[in-house]
C-alpha cells in the first residue's frame, strides 16, 4: 500500500511550504495574517469490480495494482516471479503485492478482503494523486482456487484517459502460471474440491513458463485420477472485471 | 463548482447520445461453431437501463424460456414493454454451423443507445449467446464482437435428448444435426451456480447407445467465442 507514503510525503509537502512562508516573512511589516493552507493535492479514485463468472471456480482475494509502463506481474511466455507462482498455486496475494510495492513503476496496490465466489463480485477501491494518472494502467491477479496452479486478472490495462464517471469493463482469461504440474488431485489444490496444498516452490509443470490454460480435464471426462468433477470445468472468459473511475 | 460542471457535460452527452445518433445501422451474425446450432436470434436496440440479463444475477423466466427453449416471445414482450427497437428471428429459423444472418435496424425519433442479441445454442440444456447492452456506435465503420456462450444456471446440464423445452423441464429439446445419441444416464447434476455465468461447455461422450450423456464429445463440444456480431453504421 502505498497511499500511507503519500500521505506522509503531503504532510512533509505542508510544512516545508509553510516554514518557507515564514521565513520569507518581512520584520517591518505588520504581523502577516497566516497563510492560507495549501490545497489538498488532487486525488483521483478507482473502484475495481471483479466478478466471477465460472461455475465452481472460487477465486482467492484479489490483487489490484496501479502501475506505470515498465512492470507488469507476468508475461505470457515468461517464468512466473515467485509472487505469482504463491498466489497461482495457493491463493495468497501477499508475496506478490510486496514485489509490486518493491517496484519504482508501481503507483499503489489493494488487496481484495476475502475469496470471490461464482457469481460473486468484489469490489476494490485505488486512490492515487492525480497528477499519477498520465500512463496509469492497472493490473489484476486471481487465482482459480479449484486447480493447480490457474490464475486470471488483467495484464497492464490502459486507464489515464478515463474521466470521472467512465465506466471500463474488460473480460479476463484463464492462464496457468507453469509452476505446478496439472494433476488435478485433491492433495495438490487448495479449493473446497481438494483443501490440500496450495504453494509448493518446487517447478514441475511441462515448461516453466505462463501460457493460456487448457482447462481442466475432471475424471467425469475420463481422467480417472482426478478429483475434480465436470462441474470445475471453465472456459473463458473466467472474470469481469469493472474499473470505474469516481473521482 | 467542478462536480456540477461535470454533470452539465454528461448530461450534454446523453443528450446528444439520444438524439444526434447515427441510427441506422446493420447487424450481422456468424455462427462460428463446428457443431452447435442457434434458435432464432432477438436483435434489439433498446434504452439506457435496460438489459436482457446480467451475468452473476438470476436469469430472468422470460430469459430462462430462451435459453432452456429457445422461446423470445417473453424477452420480445419485455423489449416492447420499453419501446425498443426489435428484430425476431432475422435468420428465419435455426442458424447452423457457419451461416449468417443478417438484419437492418433503424432506431431514429427513439431513445434506444444500447444493442442486444441473444439466443439459445443446441443441443445445449440451457446454454445461450448474448451480445449484451453495449453502445451502439455513432461513427461510421464496421465494429466486430465476439460472443461467449452462457450458462443460464436454471438447468441441470443433463445432457440427455428428451424434448424437453419448456422452462423448468428437463433435458435437451433437440439436436438439429442429428449426430447425438441416445440412452445417456445424464452427465450432470445442477449447476453450481444457479446465476448467469460462463458455460463450462459440454461434456458429451462417444457412446452413441449409453454413457453418460447424448451429446458426442467430438461433435458438440465449443470454445469460446461461438458468435460473431459485426454491426456496420454507414
Amino acid at each position: 500500500m502505498n497511499f500511507p507514503f503519500q500521505k506522509a510525503l503531503r504532510l512533509l509537502l505542508l510544512v516545508s511550504g509553510s516554514y518557507l512562508l515564514s521565513a520569507c516573512s518581512d520584520n517591518d511589516a505588520p504581523p502577516p495574517s497566516p497563510p492560507p493552507p495549501p490545497p489538498p493535492p488532487a486525488m483521483a479514485s478507482f473502484d475495481v469490480t471483479v466478478t466471477n463468472l465460472t461455475n465452481a471456480q472460487p477465486l482467492s482475494p484479489v490483487a489490484v495494482i496501479a502501475h506505470q509502463d515498465g512492470y507488469a506481474f507476468f508475461s505470457v511466455g515468461s517464468p512466473a516471479t515467485a509472487g505469482l507462482e504463491e498466489m497461482a498455486e495457493g491463493g495468497d496475494n501477499s508475496a506478490l503485492l510486496a514485489e509490486a510495492d518493491a517496484d519504482a513503476m508501481v503507483i499503489a496496490t489493494g488487496s481484495g478482503a476475502a475469496p470471490i465466489g461464482p457469481a460473486a463480485s468484489e469490489t476494490v477501491t485505488i486512490e492515487l494523486l492525480d497528477r499519477e494518472r498520465p500512463g496509469l494502467r492497472f493490473s489484476v491477479g486471481t487465482m482459480l482456487v479449484n486447480t493447480n496452479d490457474a490464475f486470471t486478472g488483467l495484464n497492464a490495462m490502459q486507464v489515464e484517459t478515463m474521466a470521472v464517471g467512465d465506466v471500463l469493463t474488460i473480460q479476463g482469461i484463464a492462464y496457468d502460471a507453469g509452476t505446478e504440474a496439472d494433476s488435478e488431485l485433491a492433495t495438490d489444490i487448495p479449493g473446497p474440491a481438494g483443501s490440500g496444498e496450495g504453494f509448493n516452490a518446487a517447478r514441475d509443470d511441462q515448461a516453466d513458463q505462463v501460457a493460456m490454460h487448457a482447462g481442466v480435464v475432471s475424471r467425469d471426462d475420463g481422467f480417472a485420477a482426478s478429483d475434480l468433477t465436470e462441474q470445475h470445468r471453465f472456459d473463458n472468459p473466467v472474470v469481469q472485471v469493472r474499473i470505474s473511475r469516481t473521482d | 463548482m467542478k462536480a456540477m460542471i461535470n454533470a452539465a457535460l454528461i448530461l450534454a452527452s446523453l443528450t446528444g447520445g439520444n438524439f444526434a445518433s447515427a441510427a441506422d445501422f446493420s447487424v450481422r451474425i456468424t455462427n462460428l461453431t463446428n457443431g452447435i446450432w442457434f434458435t432464432p436470434f432477438v436483435v434489439a436496440a433498446h434504452p439506457d437501463g435496460t438489459s436482457l440479463f446480467t451475468a452473476g444475477q438470476p436469469a430472468s423466466a422470460n430469459l430462462q424460456a430462451m435459453a432452456e427453449g429457445g422461446d423470445i416471445s417473453g424477452l420480445v414482450a419485455d423489449l416492447q414493454a420499453v419501446g425498443a427497437t426489435i428484430s425476431e428471428n432475422p435468420a428465419g429459423g435455426l442458424l447452423p454451423p457457419a451461416m449468417s444472418a443478417d438484419v437492418d435496424l433503424n432506431t431514429d425519433g427513439t431513445s434506444n443507445v444500447l444493442l442486444s442479441v441473444a439466443a439459445m445454442l443446441l443441443p445445449t440444456n440451457d446454454a445461450f449467446t448474448g451480445l449484451n447492452s453495449i453502445t451502439i456506435p455513432t461513427n461510421p465503420g464496421t465494429y466486430t464482437f465476439d460472443l461467449p456462450a452462457y450458462d443460464a444456471g436454471t438447468e441441470a446440464n443433463d445432457e440427455m435428448i428428451t424434448g424437453g423445452g419448456a422452462p423448468g423441464a428437463a433435458g435437451i429439446p433437440a439436436d438439429p444435426g442429428g449426430l447425438a445419441g441416445t440412452g445417456g444416464s445424464g452427465a450432470a447434476a445442477a449447476d453450481a451456480n444457479s446465476n448467469v455465468h460462463i458455460h463450462r461447455n459440454t461434456l458429451g461422450d462417444t457412446d452413441a447407445a449409453g454413457g453418460a450423456s447424448d451429446l458426442d464429445s467430438r461433435v458438440h463440444r465449443w470454445l469460446n467465442p461461438v458468435v460473431r456480431v459485426v454491426v456496420t453504421v454507414q
